[in-house]
Order: structure tokens, then sequence, then C-alpha cells
């Protein structure tokens, strides 16, 4: 098993967007390190004949006809939690940094 | 004891029945239970939101309709707490979290929306862990919620808020979710009735995610009936979610009512009786098993090997769904949003207000699920974890070809204190050895009173699980088990719990509110 390195935890920070402080990435490194250590055991029986469960109970596609129903949120109300919004759009920030 | 206080003592069924016989009014009964909610829960802290006026305004309306001789529900008129990660019109809902403080959703939960049109009566919403993360409450953004056996003790988690309120009588009917015991296990540390039903049994429209696939939504109450009562209400198809299992229901009210465990075959887990359980737990589990024995049932032991790998492969699959789930507050389209000093791009900002916004618990477990879904470990991580859930349900399988039922402690120990495992993530989710099983299998699982332990004189639970969609097997085994209990207690077991307005004058003058 591979030993996990601050800059792994920095690294999946990132990839989960959540800016974490040098103190945090520090506490993380090793915490990470002994649950992965208690979880590792999974591997033990996890032989190539045994075939994974994604779900408990077996279904199989569930479809319905593609029209919108009367049960949907109106413009209003799907804004209505948005930090920031301009009429009828949520409004984001810049896309691009400078220096991209 | 006076009126407003033998109200609140009521079942939901006793209320219910008095309601119907016009012996009280729903805006009583509601009263009675805001006045409660008013005098012990700055103790308790069971609840981040009351909603007295909404109350109030529900329940004359249904007095109204009552008067007017229309069609009501069994439980109408009967108030009801709601765990915050379930949405809800016009209370804020925040699953815990600071990302979701004063959130108000345009829309209900669909087992928010059936309790609404059988006419039970929303008192507010319960306090959690953060996003259903944890085992006692202590992740909650906003505190902890106390034990109301002693108030320095955890009440479970993560539901531990709708645990709280039912045993210190400031509702009579709660609902909770359960993903790897969130239901159940606070039921066995605070002397009440937990069920967390099969898998699809009830939506999961409106239910904050944590994880997709373990998730359930299942009634949190003080007897047996009740719970079952609630599950009637809440069960059943909804085309909002299409993992809800479409065959109709049998009810379970009347698994209750005709409980008879003779010839019941029931399966003691070997692998769930051993000596990493305390003492007092064992006991009251073995007493409970010989009682059910007395009275007809049949008791065989049966192996599950696979159990013990059920943490770990918990502990991936979770962190994994929730990594994912979580993704959505991305401070756009509601929750928080912080922008760094002197601006940012929409991934800064988004970085900002995850970091501003989520607990220690919740980062942790997000950068756990990542790291496990990464190219590269995704096969020895989380593929794994997968066999490992095959693995569990071939053991529930085996086990379920010998015996009707399965019984376990629900948990390794009484309640502990505050703050003992906060520290040591590692010992937190051992908490929840018992209850895991049912949830990466899908089965349903539930927790009812089985006495106090001797070493400490604090609740202990009992669990029984049952084979996928057979939930009015738990009701019939577990309405026995309590009705035979009660009878040897001399009454239910809520009734040895302390009188918390002591509790509450001790604390004011301590200085602790």
């Amino acid at each position: 098993m591979p030993e996990i390195s601050a800059e792994q935890v920095a690294h999946l920070a990132n990839l989960a967007r959540i800016a974490l402080t040098e103190e945090e990435i520090a506490h993380l490194t090793t915490e990470l390190g002994q649950i992965m250590q208690a979880v590792e055991q999974v591997n033990q029986v996890a032989t190539p004949d045994v075939p994974p469960t994604s779900h408990p109970i077996p279904m199989q596609n569930v479809f319905r006809a593609d029209v919108v129903t009367d049960d949907v949120l109106s413009p209003e109300q799907a804004l209505s939690g948005a930090p920031e919004r301009d009429g009828d759009r949520f409004v984001v920030s810049a896309i691009l940094g400078e220096e991209q | 004891m006076s009126h407003s206080d033998e109200l609140i003592r009521l079942s939901a069924a006793e209320l219910a029945g008095r309601l119907g016989r016009g012996e009280v009014s729903s805006v009583e009964a509601t009263q009675a239970h805001l006045d409660r909610i008013a005098a012990v829960d700055g103790a308790v802290h069971a609840f981040l939101h009351v909603n007295a006026e909404g109350a109030l305004r529900a329940a004359a309306e249904v007095d109204r309709a009552r008067a007017a001789g229309e069609s009501l529900g069994e439980l109408a008129g009967v108030p009801i707490a709601i765990k915050d990660v379930l949405v809800t019109e016009g209370m804020p809902s925040t699953s815990g979290s600071k990302i979701l403080e004063g959130w108000i959703p345009p829309y209900d939960a669909t087992p928010v929306r059936k309790v609404r049109e059988a006419g039970l009566v929303p008192l507010g919403k319960t306090n959690m862990d953060e996003f259903a993360m944890g085992s006692s409450t202590e992740h909650s953004a906003y505190g902890p919620t106390h034990n109301p056996w002693d108030l320095d003790r955890i009440p479970g988690g993560s539901g531990g808020g709708s645990a709280a309120s039912v045993a210190a009588f400031e509702a009579p009917l709660a609902l909770g979710s359960d993903t790897g015991g969130s239901i159940r296990q606070p039921a066995h540390v605070t002397g009440t009735v937990g069920v967390k039903p099969t898998y699809g049994a009830v939506s999961r429209y409106g239910s904050i995610a944590l994880a997709s696939s373990l998730d359930q939504i299942g009634p949190v109450t003080r007897t047996v009936l009740d719970a079952a009562l609630l599950q009637d209400v809440i069960a059943g198809h909804d085309p909002h979610d299409s993992t809800s299992i479409a065959e109709p229901w049998p009810s379970m009210a009347e698994a209750v009512r005709r409980a008879d465990v003779q010839g019941l075959r029931i399966g003691v887990v070997k692998e769930l009786d051993t000596d990493g359980f305390q003492t007092g737990v064992r006991q009251r589990f073995h007493e409970s098993l010989e009682l059910l024995e007395r009275n007809g049932a049949e008791i065989v032991e049966v192996e599950a090997p696979n159990f013990e790998h059920a943490i770990a492969a918990y502990y991936l699959i979770l962190p994994a769904e929730a990594s994912s789930n979580l993704a959505k507050f991305d401070s756009v389209r509601f929750g928080l949003r912080v922008t760094p000093q002197g601006g940012g791009t929409v991934e800064q900002v988004m970085a900002a207000s995850r970091e501003a916004g989520f607990g220690p618990e919740v980062k942790r477990r997000i950068i756990l699920g990542t790291y496990a879904l990464s190219a590269g470990y995704y096969d020895a991580y989380y593929g794994s974890a997968q066999k490992v859930r095959t693995l569990v349900q071939r053991d529930f399988d085996q086990a379920f070809a010998k015996v009707d039922v399965l019984a376990t402690p629900t948990a390794p120990t009484t309640a502990f204190k505050l703050g003992e495992k906060l520290d040591d993530p590692l010992a937190m989710y051992l908490n929840d050895i018992a209850t895991i099983p049912a949830n990466l299998a899908g089965v349903p699982g539930i927790s009812l009173p089985a006495g106090l332990a001797p070493e400490d004189g604090l609740p202990v639970g009992i669990q029984f699980l049952a084979p996928a969609r057979q939930d009015a097997r738990l009701y019939n085994v577990g309405g026995a088990l309590e009705r035979l209990l009660e009878a040897e207690w001399g009454g239910p077991l809520l009734a040895k719990a302390p009188d918390l307005s002591t509790h509450e004058l001790t604390a004011t003058e301590e200085g602790a509110l």
C-alpha cells in the first residue's frame, strides 16, 4: 500500500475543490494514512471470482416518457436559494483567471 | 401530572385514538409538545429549528377538517419532528452543515409531503451530524445534542436529534435517515425504537444524499406500533426516486397487532456476539433472546464470516459516494458563497466556499472518497469494497435460508461521554459494526429497547434484521418482544428516564446553557 503524502492530499483537495489550510493538510495526511491502513483489508477477500455489487436491490434501468410534467420547479423557485442571480439566471464568477 | 404532561407521554397511537374520539384537539396536543420543547430543549438541543406558528396552523386545520367530518388518516393531528436531512418547504434545511445555513428549500421531500398529507403536524427540524456523517451528533455544525438519559453523553448519530426528541417527550414521532446505522444506533443509546426499512421502501427524493446506494429514510419512535404506523404512511413507490420499490407493501401496523413469535426461527450472528460488546449490552441481548425462546421462538446460531470486513468496505463506499454527492455544493445554485480576498475564478470561489462551509469530518470523508475513486486506486479500493458487498449479501442469503430473522446487539456500548471519541475517527466508526451490514445488503433492521445495562444504568437496544422486502417480520418480532419486556418491567423503559426539568435547572445553575 502506498504511503499517503502531504502533496497527494493537497492534490486531492484541489480535485475536490476545498481550499484546505497547510495545517489541515498535515492533519489529514496522518489520518488518511491510518484510515486507509484500516480499510485495505478489503483486498484480502475481494478475489477475482467475486462480482462487485453497486446497488443493494437488483434493478433494471428505470425509464419514463420524455415529457415535462407539472411538478417541476418554476424559475423563481429554482433561483430562490441562489447566492447571486441576474433575472432568471445564476451568476457565477469568472471561469478563466488572468493567467489563463 | 398536569394534562399537558400526560399528553406528551402518550404514544402516537394513543394520542391518535384520543384525537379521533374528540377527547383532545390537535392544537392542544401540539401546544403541549411546543411547551415541552421550550422547557427542555435548552438542555437537550434536539432541534435546530422549531416552527411553532406553522405547527399550530397545521394542527388547527386538522381540527377543522375533523369537525367538518372529513376523512382523515390514522395519525392525523399527531405532531412529528423531522430530521434536518429532509428538505422542507417553509422550514430551513441544513443537514447539520454551515454550508446550507438558512436555506429554505422550494419543495418538500417525499416522506415530508406524505406525513403532511396524512395530517401529521411537523414541529420542526432535528439536529444531526453534518451531512449525516457521524455516530454522536458531535459533528453537527450547530453543536451536539445531549442524551436525555444523561446530558453529558452522546444521543447517538447521525440522527441524535430525532432520537433525543422522542426520548425527551418533545415529539411522539420523528423521521430519520439511516446510511450505516443513523436511525438504529441512536435508538439503542436513547431507549427508543428506530427502523431502517428495506432499501427503496421509502422514497429518498428530497433527502440530502450522503451515500445514495446506502441511504434510507425511516421512523424514529417510542413504541414498535408507532414505528409501524409511521412506516405505513411514508413507504411506497415514488416516480421521483427511480430506486424506490414499485411493489405494494403490507400493513406494518397489522404485523405489530398480530405479533406472535411461536415457531419463529431467530438466528444469532456469531461474529456479533463477542467480547467486543459491553457486558451489560450482551446480557440484555441474551435475556431478550431467552424471553423470546420461552414464548415459542427457536434460537439458533448462524455464521456471517464476511461481516468483519463490512466496516472497511463501508468506509470506502460511503466516502466515494459522498464525495460525488457533495460536489453539488458549488456556491452557485444554493448555499454559502465565499469570495477570496480580491476576487477569484469560479473554481477558487468554490474551493473557498467549501473550505469555509464544511466541517472537519466532511472534509475528511470527501478527501478519502476522492482518493478511493482516483485512477490507479479505484480497483484496489472502491472495486474491492463492492466485492465485499457481494460477500456480505451472500452471508445474509445463507443465514436467511436457515432462519426467519437475525438478531444482534444494536451497538457495542451504551452511550459514551460527549468528546470521548471525537479525536479518534476509527474508534467512532466502530460504533456501527452491527448496523452497517444491513445497509450494504439493503435489508431492513429495527432496534428496540432491551433494558438498562446493569453497570451504568444506560439504555441498551436489540437489533433484528430481515430479508429485503420482509420488513413486516421485524414488526412482528419487535412488537412481540416489546410486549413481553414491558410486562416484565411493568411499563415502558423510558418511564425510568430521569426527569429532565431537574436536569435543565441544574444545567442553568451551572451556567452550562
